[in-house]
């Protein structure tokens, strides 16, 4: 731990507020794009510490999020109709489908436990070669090579009752469709830290360049954000568009090469469905032919009909940073972390849970 | 394990817990006779009656509670201390001195005769050292898999101290919010065993009787002590949270002030969670008039559960019905309720 104290130390922290406020001339709009990084900037109250000037928009980062109500529909079939043991990273539990959320599905008795990592699903799998057990591989670029990991080994234990769900979804298409949006007032981003340690710096010049518009690979901690804040807001003051590694402490440029090797092993790019905002091309990964039959979707045969989302939720607006959450007519009214009515009311990445449990909330109901 | 040195398993012709146990025939009282009665040594107990003949006389604290916890047996304890702790806790936190204990068992059939033991060795332990005795209870089997080992639920009732005036319409704005030790320690020890996490150094469960520096600060500063409250379930910002919104009082405390253990802050950092909501065990949150706050931290740390003891925020006149934290970067959040349970992120 002793080595994050130095990201979280007051003095620097009161240093790099002094930076920000002597170099803001103008009013910006920075989009962080993590969810981690939502949950750190409310966490550490420093939304309330920056110059007025600056706005952070709450960027699509949050795996559980964007997650399509279809899959977690499929997720609640598999545990309930077809039996099988379910595994899932714990806030994926709460996220309501179109008739439940699986952890309401576990109440009604689906066998749905919650694990950290899909390896202890795998290892649970040949514990338990008489049961069925498929691991919801939730997440962006950062969770792709444990979920990889665990289908090469499934493969070389000779298992048949593993296979996994894949949600994956990637940051650099989400960052140029949110740019894309017409309704968008993003003036720089900070990228997320941990996505660029898996996959590198090297998709995102490309945007900077196309775009013209600043990215900042930046960390999660006070010191880290604030870092990143200050170096978008040089290059924006200065009306220059770079790409910048404030998190060089951890991302190296070219990523990490050995996980990006098993991620591409196992996984293919596709087209994704983001929940709330639509159909993203080349935005997530699916399971190459080699791999089907660890692919539950195929192996399970599973076919869904596509339900109609809660049309009080504004969480498409809210990913793609158009609205804030206190914006939402329903937000700490008709929907809550207790019973929200979409999935960035659950996660505590989620920027609606973000603003529900840290922010002033004198209003709420 | 050292417990057992001092009470062995007595010879049993079982060595598991099965329905018959439960059926109040020949097998409960060969349970019971087997060395449970001995374990539990007392008078009232002996008179094997259907309920417990005490006497009590004026204000008395009244609690129950249940204890479901798994793994049964996790560092620093077992669901025997818990369940023997927690309902003294209570009784304490209600500035009630814990004299009598019910206990109540719900088996799982199948369990070893020989954790049934360890757990009931515990209790007996637990129970001596707050000075409470155990004079009444239950024990019923249910069938494998409709528990989950065991169960256990306790009654506890005790005078209250003659001084003691506790009542959240005590409190006033002024106030300084005193905890006697580290937070969270509980939940991480739990979900260490439970996630099958090992860390350096093995994370204790803070599992511990209260009554006795309760009954310290009760005995020199009486009236001054507002409220007492532990926060298990839902942590110490779970119930702060409430206090200030059921009594429209503004609350404040100083996340650099909080103390966390090294392990622990580094373990819930790993987990996803926040040490705020994480359960404890042998903590208590007391309001106290300021003027004697300096004092009751002196007197508190003379207890060895105590060493820790801080001062964390305080009541005051703003934010009404909010729990206000100040970050150690000198941020602000609000801290509100845990909704549901506490689940681990993703990433």
């Amino acid at each position: 731990m002793k080595h994050l104290d130095e990201y979280r130390d007051p003095e620097r922290v009161k240093y790099y507020i002094e930076e920000i406020r002597k170099v803001t001339k103008n009013h910006w709009n920075i989009m962080e794009v993590c969810g981690g990084q939502t949950h750190s900037l409310v966490k550490n109250g420093i939304l309330n510490i920056l110059p007025a000037e600056i706005t952070l928009i709450h960027g699509p980062g949050c795996p559980v999020c964007v997650t399509p109500l279809n899959l977690i529909d499929q997720a609640v079939y598999l545990a309930e109709e077809r039996r099988v043991t379910l595994c899932s990273f714990g806030d994926m539990l709460r996220v309501p489908g179109s008739k439940r959320s699986l952890l309401e599905s576990k109440a009604k008795g689906a066998d749905i436990r919650i694990l950290y990592s899909p390896l202890e699903a795998v290892q649970f799998a040949r514990r338990h070669p008489e049961l069925e057990v498929v691991f919801f591989a939730v997440g962006f670029e950062t969770t792709a090579p444990a979920n990889a990991l665990s289908v090469i080994q499934a493969e070389k234990l000779g298992l048949t009752n593993y296979s996994i769900l894949p949600s994956h979804v990637l940051v650099p298409p989400a960052i140029e469709a949110v740019i894309n949006d017409p309704e968008s007032r993003i003036q720089g981003f900070l990228a997320a830290g941990h996505v660029c340690t898996i996959m590198g710096l090297q998709e995102y010049g490309p945007l900077v360049e196309k775009y013209n518009v600043p990215i900042v690979a930046t960390g999660f901690e006070p010191v880290d954000l604030l870092q990143g804040i200050l170096m978008t807001l040089k290059q924006l003051e200065s009306g220059e568009s770079k790409l910048e590694n404030q998190y060089s402490r951890v991302i190296r440029p070219e990523g990490n090469p050995e996980a990006q090797q098993t991620i591409f092993e196992v996984f293919e790019v596709a087209d994704r469905e983001w929940r709330g905002i639509g159909t993203i091309p080349g935005s997530g990964y699916e399971i190459k032919k080699k791999y089907s039959p660890y692919d539950a979707k195929r192996k399970f045969d599973i076919h869904i009909e596509h339900a109609v989302e809660n049309p009080a939720c504004i969480a498409g607006q809210v990913l793609k940073g158009i609205k804030k959450p206190p914006d939402c007519p329903e937000f700490a009214r008709g929907c809550s972390p207790e019973n929200p009515l979409g999935a960035p009311m659950v996660s505590s990445e989620g920027a609606c849970a973000a603003y529900y449990h840290y922010s002033n909330t004198t209003e709420k109901a | 394990m050292k417990v057992r040195l001092d009470c062995p398993l007595p010879k049993l012709d079982f060595d598991m817990i099965t329905l018959g146990h439960g059926s109040g025939g020949l097998l409960t009282n060969k349970l019971l006779d087997s060395g449970v009665f001995n374990l539990f040594d007392n008078k009232i107990l002996h008179e094997r009656h259907d309920g417990a003949v005490i006497n009590t006389s004026g204000k008395t604290a009244f609690t129950t509670d249940s204890f479901v916890v798994s793994p049964i047996f996790f560092p620093g304890g077992n669901i025997g201390d818990l369940a023997i702790n927690g309902t003294i806790n209570d009784i304490a936190m209600c500035g009630g001195i814990p004299e009598y204990i019910s206990v109540g068992f719900i088996l799982e059939e199948g369990l070893m005769m020989e954790e049934f033991w360890d757990i009931l060795v515990t209790m007996k332990y637990a129970a001596e050292n707050a000075n409470v005795q155990i004079v009444t209870g239950d024990t019923k089997v249910v069938e494998k898999g409709k528990g989950d080992k065991i169960f256990i639920n306790t009654t506890g009732i005790g005078p209250i101290h003659p001084d003691a005036s506790i009542s959240a319409g005590n409190i006033e704005v002024g106030d300084k919010i005193i905890v006697n030790g580290e937070l969270a320690r509980h939940g991480v020890a739990i979900m260490s065993v439970r996630e099958g996490l090992e860390f350096e150094t093995e994370i204790i469960s803070d599992t511990a009787p209260l009554d006795e520096p309760v009954r310290g600060l009760l005995d020199e500063f009486g009236r001054a002590i507002h409220l007492l409250r532990d926060p298990t379930r839902g942590g110490v910002a779970t119930v702060l949270a409430e206090i200030a919104k059921s009594c429209k009082i503004g609350v404040e405390i100083f996340e650099k002030e909080l103390p966390i253990n090294e392990e622990v802050g580094g373990a819930c950092e790993l987990l996803g969670l926040d040490p705020l909501y994480v359960a404890n065990e042998g903590l208590f949150v007391g309001f106290v008039k300021a003027e004697v706050s300096e004092q009751a931290l002196d007197k508190l740390r003379t207890f060895e559960t105590c060493k820790n003891a801080r001062i964390i925020g305080e009541v005051v006149e703003s934010h009404f019905g909010q729990v206000v934290l100040h970050s150690k970067i000198g941020g602000k959040r609000v801290v509100n309720m845990l909704p549901g349970e506490q689940l681990p992120r993703i990433c």
